[in-house]
């Protein structure tokens, strides 16, 4: 029998995906406005990794997102508005306009944030977890996503190792999409298969479809009971980067057809089709929804345009503490 | 007070911050039983066990990068790094991370993390095990960075590194390890950015730190037998940096040596010596400022080579004198 899922927890899956979408869409209109300074890297297709993953979690669990972590940054529960004036640079951001787009976090809600340098996340996190554990909290643990580029820094290998020989509660989360900026990980990997390298360290490794929200959802819920009880364990989400690395991106590397067929697998499309084809929600419902998630962006862009810059009087403040 | 050692000073600071504090712990590589390379945890893992006096992998980048997710949760992390070398290894944690974290973040998290680790040369150690990298750790703010040259001064500056709600980048002086002073038995701590003035002295200024603290005041005995009277200032912390001492110091002296065991070239001195350029002091000098520091080149093994790589008591002695 096919497993029933609770209709709020579809709905604020379908709200969240959307969300983290439309967000997307408007970095990438505002940035040709050319009213984002700097640069940003954009997660368009693979929002069911960040939200099918966040909502098997408690909310007091510890998150370290990717730096292409906007979507995870809304699963986590992040304030929309002050994350849209953080991409603006304003005072009013999530990181008072100064951390941006690479950066963006809030330890409030327990979500450590976008790192600008890959790798370091993944040790970080087996510093959080072994808090958890020398302050004794029960039923909490800590998360890392990392790329299928990261996975190859040493960082990640030495935090296997802390985790599994610490048997620390980290739950290890690869975000698999396909390329390391322009570079094919069968490029950078003899082996593609990156749920294997749990192997070594003595943790289960599991490769799922990071595009099927539900899929994700079911994994990271059953992998967050065997981290509570058993240590730390692996999940590799394979997905697809639909928006280009960066700004600068020419998506010289890959064809169009590639990313043709990527689109038809767009995890929102297929979430689409499984609400609708169950019943659950119809069409109209889920347009509404759609238009919901609009509406709240159209607010966020809002707040940030108006929101004041930073005064440079404070330049020297949360240098230290 | 009681006579002990350096290295003793560095326990008896961690341990009874450790007493006092739950959420103070250790973490390096063979600090356990084996007491890490220079002895200084001697006795700690019996007392405290193996949760708090924790033995890790050779991987700097995983623990380390460990301790600074430890304190972002709210603990009180004191890595041991046993040789100031192997921070290149782990570099980014402490320089990416560490040092940024709070100001990325806009201020809401804090990074109560001490990274204590084994400095300088004189063991014969080369090139990899030698060296004193303090002025690349104070090019980043958001760190803060000790270096003491006594027991006194190492067990009361750890303290405050131990309380202080930042990074604090804590050299500890190998070829001290084994040296004695005196220490009281009751609690105290050395506020950051207050320099001490080791030796009052009206002729000339001597701004060091660590290890070139001795040989300073070595120098300066020599010198006032000939009676010049030379000022020995410790600055203890190169961040914060006391540098209101130094310039009443150099007012008062008018001509200023500044001497430390680090690569002259792009070491800490160039910035002393610069905020002295940049003060009302440069108009008091009655002669250039004179920087001494190690020679460039790695640091070799042969003993003789060694010795003449870095400032020695007569180096320094001969650049007073020349001064004046």
């Amino acid at each position: 029998m096919e497993k029933q899922y609770k209709k709020e927890l579809l709905k604020e899956m379908w709200q969240k995906m959307n969300l983290a979408r439309e967000f997307e869409n408007r970095v990438q209109w505002l940035f040709s406005m050319g009213l984002v300074h700097g640069t940003t890297h954009l997660g368009v297709g693979e929002e069911a990794t960040a939200v099918g993953s966040i909502l098997a979690l408690k909310a007091r669990d510890y998150v370290f997102g990717t730096h292409r972590g906007h979507s995870q940054a809304i699963a986590k529960g992040i304030d929309i508005d002050h994350m849209m004036a953080e991409i603006l640079a304003k005072a009013t951001g999530v990181c008072k306009g100064k951390g941006g787009s690479m950066h963006i976090a809030d330890p409030d809600i327990h979500y450590f944030g976008a790192d600008g340098v890959l790798g370091t996340s993944a040790v970080m996190c087996c510093g959080t977890a072994l808090a958890i554990r020398k302050k004794k909290e029960e039923d909490r643990i800590s998360v890392v996503f990392f790329g299928d580029g990261s996975s190859n820094e040493g960082a990640v290998f030495e935090a296997f190792n802390l985790a599994s020989v610490w048997n620390l509660p980290v739950l290890f989360v690869c975000v698999n999409n396909t390329y390391g900026m322009s570079t094919p990980i069968a490029k950078v990997m003899k082996d593609t298969d990156i749920a294997k390298r749990a192997i070594p360290f003595g943790m289960p490794g599991e490769s799922i479809d990071g595009n099927d929200v539900l899929a994700v959802y079911d994994t990271i819920q059953k992998a967050r009971e065997y981290v509570l009880k058993e240590g730390p364990m692996l999940v590799v989400e394979n997905t697809y980067r639909i928006s280009g690395h960066s700004k600068s991106d020419g998506n010289l590397y890959r064809t169009k057809e590639e990313i043709n067929a990527w689109k038809e697998k767009c995890p929102i499309k297929q979430f689409r089709s499984y609400l609708t084809s169950h019943e659950i929600f119809g069409e109209e419902e889920l347009d509404e929804m759609v238009r919901q998630a609009k509406e709240t962006l159209d607010h966020a862009v809002e707040f940030a345009k108006s929101s004041p810059e930073p005064d440079v009087n404070d330049i020297y403040e949360d240098v230290y503490a | 007070m009681s006579e002990i050692t350096y290295a003793q000073a560095v326990n008896d600071a961690i341990s009874e911050e450790m007493r006092k504090d739950e959420t103070v712990f250790m973490l390096g590589e063979d600090i356990g039983l084996y007491c890490g390379a220079f002895g200084v945890s001697k006795g700690m893992i019996q007392e405290f066990g193996e949760e708090r006096i924790m033995d890790t992998p050779i991987a700097e980048q995983g623990y380390v990068g460990a301790a600074v997710g430890a304190a972002m949760a709210g603990l009180r992390p004191v890595v041991e790094l046993m040789f100031s070398d192997f921070m290149c290894v782990c570099f980014d944690e402490l320089v990416n991370e560490a040092a940024k974290l709070r100001f990325m973040f806009g201020g809401k998290v804090k990074i109560p993390l001490v990274m204590r680790t084994a400095s300088g040369a004189g063991t014969g150690a080369a090139a990899q095990h030698s060296q004193s990298l303090e002025a690349c750790l104070a090019h980043f703010p958001g760190l803060k960075v000790a270096v003491p040259s006594t027991p006194y001064d190492a067990k009361g500056l750890l303290k405050t590194a131990i309380r202080d709600d930042n990074p604090v980048m804590f050299l500890e002086q190998k070829t001290l390890y084994r040296t004695k002073g005196q220490v009281p038995e009751e609690d105290y701590a050395i506020p950051f950015g207050v320099a001490d003035v080791k030796r009052e002295g009206g002729d000339c200024t001597i701004v060091t730190y660590g290890r070139m603290v001795q040989m300073s005041l070595e120098a300066a005995k020599r010198l006032a037998q000939e009676g010049i009277q030379a000022e020995v200032i410790d600055i203890r912390t190169l961040v914060p940096l006391d540098i209101d001492t130094i310039i009443g110091s150099v007012k008062k002296t008018k001509h200023v040596c500044i001497v430390h065991e680090a690569v002259c070239f792009g070491g800490f001195g160039g910035e002393i010596c610069g905020q002295i350029a940049d003060s009302e002091a440069f108009y008091y000098l009655d002669a250039p400022i004179r920087r001494l520091g190690a020679k460039s080149t790695p640091i070799p093994f042969n003993p003789k080579l060694e010795a003449e790589t870095f400032p020695t008591v007569e180096k320094i002695y001969q650049a007073v004198r020349g001064l004046l």
